[in-house]
């Protein structure tokens, strides 16, 4: 009798890109829905335009790399990539914007340089990056959280706003939009009030909620709850997400106590704006993080620290997407410096072919 | 079931797999029927072919010596069962590669005949060197599956003291049961073979490693020693995790030793030897049977019925299927081997050899998935036992980069297939590191073979350079020599000449004169000759 | 005065510079390596002579002094083309289209019936790997053998024939996965 030949191992895998792909999309759905409930359609709108957007961008490029479409518009990382910029995004920004920075996202800063696998920087960090840099005032076009007072805008309302720049008769963007929390903090310390005074305002105090910004808080918490569940199932490495909240528990915790009126406290920062979806679902991405254990812990630390820096003393109200992008940059240089011992050998040995040999693809 | 008291560590990654082993331990091992046919390859172990004693015609009796163990790192190899030689030819062997090796093929007559067998009732009273020849005789290898020569293993050397000798019956591939159905039927066979080895390296103690999946022969083995009373000979349980069977990942799970990447486990002080490889000891010196035969697991979903047997070596794989109630119709891959680290076999007409323990017919659906790329998730490196990246590892040797692939240690990859199992990608990364260590050992024979040229090359071209010179010099000589003749028969001329009208005093003088001259003339030749020497 | 200062500054920085240059080449001075013995230690030894140049050493001079490029040897094929570009810090080049990627090493036998004992090839041979004497048959030493083919235009008789090496289970090499699509590419 004749047989194929394979090569070994023979036993059936039971991981596959797509399967890690799909559960990460799915552990994200229960802090969506947080933020549609608190913010509105908007979120769900940006992250259908931007998926769509996403996959034909992606078809596009496959299309003319001459790459197999099926398995690549099916593995989820277009997908992955849409939703976690469409959530980084304000929820009423306009439909170019987010067209923009998807596109941006997939043809630059995946395909361009080489598709799933090869690209050294997140590509939905780097969309944001390109939107907040080209299109600063479009990028506050936040929602305020649903609050006593306020109604949220309806479905259709919300597609006009997104798609037609029309406003509700009734309001006017000063009504509808706001500043996020992180934002208030940053331009209300910098006139010199205290953090207590911020908190209690009698305008805009009501959206800090308990801890990290009405809704924000709840998102957030949505976020580090289906995280610490991908991390138990050791889809996403525990590492980088520890690392980066231990950064900020410990910069934030000195700075606090050195001064508590003018730096914002732990809770708030670990609960407000994007931190949690950045700190375990955008600074998870393996394919632009470090890869060894050692490296992992630096590199989060690294997110953590820069995250804080930008926050207290940048220009930006939030500092998830550079944090993510900087530490992108050190990943080569982590993994090379923190191998580990193998098997047999005392100590580690660097291979003297060193970085940036013409071999390193 | 009874876990031992001693601490045990742990080595880094690895999986727990499902072990599919109950299927092929209900039934007892069964004795292969003797086939017509006993197809022997001459080369089953790793280092060099033995010498052919025999030719084709021959009759030959079971245990008789069909080829002589020719240099230190060699195995001899033994007629199965009594007939005769009618083949000496290059005949396919089971090897990934699907190759032809020379191979010894007996006609059996059935009668099964020994030669006359000469067994030790009391090996004590040998010496360790006696004994070591007898494992070298019976041309014992390793028979977990790596088949190097048990005789070398044994022999440590003066300066390496074996403090603790491991028996590894820890069987970690899923699948396969030979070792388990061995300890379980042949314990006392298997503690004398420990005894035996222990004391042919003088290990202070023996320790049985053996996964905890196998309570049966953890009892059986643990019997035989409170039967016997033996104190320094103690049954480990062990974690089913797999690798836990490689041999430095077991000494790492016992001792918390690692073997040094470029040494030997009797650098720490370890000696591994597999449990069948013991019985093998134990027949050769105690019955002064050769290895002849080992266990062999038959499973998996594409056969019958699963089951272990005891084979002769050179029996048809293709029989023993048929013996196992023949194929399911979905029997899609023949593994020789377990799941993890077995390769596929195109054809099941081969014969078993030494090192085959495992026939695995699989029907798992051919798996048409194409693999993605690389998403750098690191998973592999999280299961690797050698702590090895096997992600740099695959990007190197896939861009050919064979000195950094070094590097990064691919030869302490021991070829595991955990990364490879764990990669959501689906990257056949163990064919990688095969591709680069094959390739990189043909780069290594390539080079030995052009230095070995240039040597003849520069040899034959100074040879030439040579055999030129000496061809000018002989040349130059035989002019100068008719040179000299002709200057010389000119001289007697004109002295002759003038003798007849000169007187002899002015003759003399002239004489005398012109020997100065020639004196003169060939000291002249002389510097010359020299000087062109020189030059050259 | 600032253009005096600015001048006296970059002079004294190049100044600076220059003895920097100086010291390191006094400290970091490299004997005359002996570049063609590396070359030469790249290259298969076959003296094919399928270069152009009359042997491996005269390709090693040849490359070392730049008067040839690095993709001549089509028996070391890319394995050597890709060493040599390692070792002298050139881009690798493409080899000729006709030669495979991994060439197949062959050796050669003389075919015995035919063979007249002229010792033609024995003088062609680079290596010394053909054994005989005149009027006598020759046979081909094949372990010595390293498929330069010299030895084959010289015959009289036509008796030198080529065959490939055979693989054995010992020397066979595990194919590269069939996994391009995916594969990072070289280059």
């Amino acid at each position: 009798m004749q047989f194929k030949t394979a090569t070994s191992p023979h036993l059936a895998q039971q991981n596959s890109v797509q399967s890690v792909m799909y559960k990460v999309l799915l552990a994200m759905v229960p802090g969506t829905i947080a933020m549609v409930v608190f913010f509105g359609w908007g979120v769900l709108v940006n992250i259908i335009l931007a998926s769509v957007v996403a996959l034909s961008c992606e078809a596009l490029m496959l299309l003319l790399r001459k790459r197999p479409l099926k398995p690549y518009l099916l593995d989820g990382s277009a997908l992955l990539t849409a939703t976690l910029l469409a959530l980084a995004l304000p929820q009423l920004a306009p439909w170019w914007l987010t067209l923009i920075g998807t596109a941006f996202a997939i043809i630059v800063a995946k395909h361009l340089y080489g598709g799933l696998g090869f690209n050294p920087f997140n590509p939905a960090m780097v969309g944001y990056i390109v939107v907040i840099i080209s299109f600063p005032r479009e990028m506050t076009q936040w929602v305020p959280p649903l609050l006593d007072d306020y109604t949220l805008l309806t479905f259709s309302e919300t597609l006009r706003v997104i798609f037609h720049g029309e406003l509700p008769l009734t309001h006017g963007w000063d009504a509808i939009t706001m500043a996020t929390p992180l934002d208030t903090v940053k331009t209300q310390l910098g006139l010199e009030l205290s953090i207590n005074e911020i908190e209690n305002h009698k305008e805009y105090g009501s959206m800090f909620g308990s801890i990290g910004g009405f809704g924000w808080e709840w998102a957030n918490g949505l976020f580090l709850m289906t995280g610490l569940y991908l991390c138990i199932k050791r889809i996403i490495d525990w590492r980088i997400p520890a690392g980066i909240i231990a950064a900020i528990l410990v910069l934030s915790n000195l700075f606090a106590l050195y001064d508590y009126a003018s730096f914002t406290p732990p809770t708030f920062h670990l609960f407000s704006g994007g931190f949690m979806l950045g700190a375990f679902f955008i600074a998870t991405d393996p394919v632009t993080a470090a890869t060894t254990t050692k490296g992992r812990w630096l590199y989060g630390a690294g997110i953590g620290i820069f995250i804080y820096i930008i926050r207290t003393w940048g220009s930006y109200p939030d500092g998830i997407a550079f944090a993510v992008i900087l530490m992108n940059m050190t990943a080569p240089l982590l993994d090379y410096y923190t191998m580990p011992r193998a098997f047999g050998h005392r100590w580690n040995e660097f291979p003297h072919h060193h970085l940036g040999d013409k071999d390193e693809e | 079931m009874s876990l031992n008291s001693r601490h045990l560590w742990h080595f880094h990654g690895g999986l727990k797999l499902p072990s599919n082993k109950a299927v092929s331990t209900t039934r007892p091992i069964t004795r292969a029927l003797l086939p017509k046919r006993l197809v022997i390859p001459v080369q089953q172990h790793i280092g060099e072919a033995g010498k052919l004693l025999v030719k084709v015609g021959d009759s030959v009796l079971k245990g008789q010596v069909l080829a002589q163990a020719s240099s230190y790192v060699s195995a001899s190899i033994h007629a199965p069962s009594s007939g005769k030689v009618v083949e000496i030819e290059e005949l396919p062997v089971p090897h990934p590669s699907g190759l032809s090796a020379l191979s010894v093929v007996i006609e059996t007559d059935g009668e099964d005949k020994w030669i006359e067998l000469s067994p030790l009732h009391h090996p004590n009273t040998k010496s360790p060197t006696e004994l070591r020849q007898l494992i070298r005789q019976a041309g014992i290898v390793g028979l977990g599956g790596a088949a190097f020569p048990t005789a070398v293993k044994v022999n440590t050397g003066p300066q390496a003291e074996i403090d603790t000798l491991i028996i590894n019956g820890a069987e970690c591939e899923p699948s396969i049961s030979c070792d388990d159905m061995l300890m379980r039927h042949y314990a006392s066979e298997v503690i004398s073979g420990c005894g035996l080895i222990q004391y042919i390296v003088s290990a202070r103690h023996c320790l049985i490693a053996i996964e905890d999946n196998k309570p049966e022969a953890v009892a059986a083995l643990r019997a035989v020693i409170t039967e016997k009373a033996l104190h320094t000979i103690e049954v480990v349980v062990v974690p089913t995790i797999y690798p836990t069977g490689g041999e430095k990942q077991l000494i790492k799970v016992l001792s918390n030793k690692e073997v040094p990447s470029d040494g030997f486990p009797s650098d720490i002080g370890v000696l591994v030897q597999n449990v069948g490889t013991a019985v093998a000891v134990h027949k050769a010196i105690c019955l002064g049977e050769p290895l002849i035969s080992r266990i062999v697991t038959i499973t998996g979903e594409g056969v019958q019925q699963a089951h272990n047997m005891e084979v002769l070596i050179g029996t048809p794989m293709s029989e023993l299927i048929e013996q196992s109630g023949g194929y399911h119709e979905d029997a899609a891959k023949l593994i020789i081997g377990g799941p993890m680290m077995g390769f596929t076999l195109q054809t099941d007409h081969l014969p078993v050899t030494k090192a085959c323990n495992c026939l695995l017919v699989s029907n798992a659906a051919e798996q048409i998935a194409d693999a993605m790329p690389c998403i750098r998730c690191g998973a592999c490196a999280t299961v690797c036992p050698a702590q090895l990246l096997p992600q740099q590892l695959y990007w190197h040797a896939s861009s050919k980069n064979f000195d950094l692939v070094q590097e990064y240690h691919l030869f302490d990859c021991i070829e595991c297939g955990c990364c490879n199992h764990v990669c959501p990608s689906q990257i056949p990364l163990v064919q990688y590191y095969r591709f680069a260590k094959t390739e990189i050992w043909n780069q290594e024979r390539d080079r030995i073979k052009s230095d070995h040229a240039r040597i003849r090359h520069e040899f034959r071209q100074e040879r030439l350079d040579r055999e030129k010179k000496e061809r000018d010099e002989k040349l130059r000589k035989k002019k100068e020599l008719l040179a000299k003749k002709k200057i010389a028969e000119a001289a007697t001329k004109e002295t002759v000449g003038a003798t007849t009208d000169i007187d002899p005093k002015k003759a003399a003088i002239e004489a005398a004169m012109q020997r100065v001259k020639d004196k003169k003339s060939a000291q002249q030749t002389e510097s010359s000759n020299e000087k062109s020497t020189q030059e050259q | 005065m600032t253009i005096l200062t600015a001048i006296l500054t970059l002079a004294l920085i190049a100044a600076l510079f220059g003895l920097l240059l100086g010291y390191a080449s006094v400290k970091f001075h490299v004997e005359g390596d002996p570049v063609v013995d590396k070359i030469d230690a790249i290259l298969p030894q076959t003296q094919c002579g399928q270069c152009g140049f009359a042997g491996c050493r005269p390709y090693a001079e040849a490359i070392s002094s730049g008067e040839a490029e690095i993709n001549l040897c089509p028996p070391g094929g890319e394995t050597t083309m890709l060493a040599l570009s390692d070792l002298l810090g050139v881009e690798p080049l493409a080899l000729d289209a006709e030669h495979d990627d991994i060439p197949e090493k062959t050796v050669v036998y003389i075919d015995e019936e035919t063979c007249i004992g002229c010792t033609l090839c024995i003088q062609a041979c680079p290596v010394d790997a053909i054994l005989g004497a005149a009027k006598q048959m020759h046979t081909i030493i094949e372990s010595e053998c390293t498929g330069c083919d010299l030895c084959i235009p010289p015959c009289p008789v036509d008796c030198i024939h080529i065959k490939p090496v055979k693989v054995e289970p010992d020397t066979w090499r595990w194919p590269l996965p069939d996994h391009v699509s995916t594969a990072p590419q070289a280059g």
